[in-house]
């Protein structure tokens, strides 16, 4: 005999109740497995693949991709790919720390608005949010050409020769990274600072703290939990990002986002495009980790 | 006190600045009268009447809009599901932990990852079916898959927020299965889904890697198109586009803000 549960105050076997669960979950649920993590696991398998003459994928099992990432190839030793590597990450966490700084500002700015005119602030910021990168990226591409005028200052004060544009630059992949991110961090951090307890920085006041501890002892802490959520928004994707290094950064300064399009595309080396994935995923996951990891001690104080 | 205002308003408004100061320069370029070159040479709509003369633009656009409306409609329908079916039924703590993780893949994997695995797994089931060659229904499958995780986490959010009691009252009054789905689940679940829905139409439009990489030539969207002319040589016809495309954005975002505040209310 089956046995009978009350679910959601009905009476109901076990079996009938698995069988009517399965039939809610199984297209969703089959659908991810099928289109992503099959092809999730798909693409560790081929990090370890070769390549065949013709961009095919050659079955013999190897760590050849692996150890080329490390900079073992045919010309002996170098660090390129670990250069490109640790670049995308110092570049992720600058933007992520830049977005942070002018975000808190333009937050405490929109929250001390009157009701009506905050929400159009609020509006002003999501529209860049939702607005296609390739065009965002794009405009900056523009607004960095030779006849504007940030070239032509720049080319006055000799930071660059005269007619030329200020792409592709590292200071061009950060201008444009900012501003691509920046609205991913300031949202979650407005939702919490629009929630502050001012009681607490008046209290403050009143106990003579300068500016920095107020700002580090009651206001950081009641915005954590909107500012943990735009790091994480803001890292992950930036670590990954391609469209605004091959636009603004270009061969001078490549990104992994960039290196894993190359084999994919003009090299045709998928192994080798799976094992940066595979570098990349890891250091995404380590991120997160460390994140959790730091954020867990901040919970305990 | 009065200084810190001060520095507040002027970062702010510099920070916004910096925001759309590119922007602007895009859709003031739209409308300048020069083929080639950044002067100005007169006011022009010029740009904006050729757009519509444009085959490939034209193209490009359907395209985009059939991409995001398939694809929003069937990953509303499976997420909704999915998050109905994982909330509601007692599944072991394990399952329940593995669902999880599942759905949260496409939140933690960067884009650029899940393109590079649906080209690889694209690429295998091209040896079995020739229907799988890049192109739309390649990116409207890639599209549907991190939807439908995205739609599913509002809906469970939401769901959770619903409780239990209605349900409970519905079933004491002898409501079968179907009949409490449509007339009580479904609808308290509406807002949800709406706001499902809505994320999952503006995540396919504001997509350009996961398409860039499973679109064959045939397949081309606005945003691969404006890539593909700012590699090449940029004309004022990609400003005008670009600057459309923002004005379909703004008009977006205001609507969205209206429907979830006015759903919200209710």
């Amino acid at each position: 005999m089956d046995k009978l549960i009350i679910w959601y105050g009905e009476l109901i076997s076990g079996q009938k109740l698995l069988k009517r669960g399965l039939f809610f979950l199984v297209p969703g649920m089959l659908w991810l497995i099928l289109f992503l993590v099959l092809p999730g696991l798909i693409l560790v398998l081929v990090s370890f693949a070769g390549r065949g003459d013709y961009g095919n994928l050659v079955w013999e099992f190897s760590f050849d991709n692996y150890t080329r990432l490390i900079g073992y190839g045919l010309f002996g030793w170098t660090l390129d790919y670990v250069y490109i590597l640790l670049r995308s990450v110092w570049v992720a966490v600058v933007t992520t720390g830049l977005s942070v700084l002018l975000s808190y500002p333009l937050c405490f700015y929109i929250a001390r608005k009157p009701l009506r005119t905050r929400y159009l602030w609020l509006t002003v910021v999501i529209i860049p949010f939702w607005t296609n990168m390739v065009i965002r990226a794009y405009a900056w591409f523009l607004i960095l050409a030779p006849e504007l005028p940030f070239a032509k200052l720049a080319a006055f004060l000799k930071l660059i020769p005269p007619g030329a544009p200020l792409y592709p630059s590292a200071l061009a992949v950060y201008l444009g990274m900012i501003s691509m991110f920046l609205p991913f961090v300031a949202l979650p951090l407005f939702s919490s600072v629009e929630r502050l307890d001012w009681t607490l920085v008046e209290a403050a006041q009143d106990l003579y703290a300068s500016n920095f501890r107020i700002f580090m002892h009651a206001i950081l802490p009641q915005t954590l939990p909107g500012l943990s959520v735009g790091i994480i928004l803001t890292i992950v994707p930036a670590m990954g990002m391609f469209v605004v290094p091959d636009l603004l950064g270009g061969a001078k300064y490549m990104l992994v986002g960039n290196l894993i399009q190359q084999q994919f595309g003009a090299s045709r080396d998928y192994a080798f495009g799976a094992a940066i994935s595979m570098a990349l995923m890891i250091l995404t996951l380590f991120s997160l980790y460390m994140y959790k990891r730091k954020n867990k001690g901040i919970d305990l104080i | 006190m009065k200084k810190i205002n001060l520095l507040l308003g002027i970062s702010a408004f510099s920070t916004m600045a910096f925001l759309y100061l590119p922007l602007m320069a895009v859709a003031f370029f739209s409308v300048n009268d020069s083929k080639y070159g950044l002067e100005w040479k007169g006011f022009t709509l010029d740009w904006y009447t050729k757009l519509f003369e444009n085959e490939l633009i034209l193209h490009a656009a359907w395209n985009t809009l059939v991409l995001a409306l398939v694809s929003t409609l069937v990953s509303t329908f499976l997420g909704t599901i999915l998050a109905i079916g994982m909330d509601r039924f007692p599944w072991p703590r394990k399952m329940n932990a593995a669902f999880d993780m599942i759905m949260h893949l496409p939140v933690i994997i960067p884009d650029i990852i899940f393109a590079a695995a649906m080209v690889v797994a694209f690429g295998f089931l091209r040896t079995l079916a020739p229907v799988f060659d890049p192109g739309l229904l390649n990116m409207i499958i890639a599209h549907i898959t991190f939807q439908t995780a995205f739609v599913a986490l509002v809906v469970r959010s939401r769901l959770a927020g619903i409780g239990k009691e209605i349900e409970e009252a519905a079933r004491d009054l002898y409501a079968d299965t179907t009949y409490m789905l449509m007339k009580v689940t479904l609808p308290l679940l509406t807002p949800g889904i709406v706001a499902g829905a809505m994320l999952a139409f503006t995540l396919s439009l504001d997509d350009f890697v996961i398409s860039f990489f499973t679109a064959g030539p045939d397949s081309i969207t606005l945003p691969l198109y404006i890539y593909a002319a700012v590699r090449r040589v940029v004309t004022p016809q990609i400003h005008a586009l670009s600057t459309l495309v923002l004005l379909v954005t703004i008009i977006l975002v205001i609507c969205m803000e209206r429907i979830t505040r006015r759903v919200n209310k209710k």
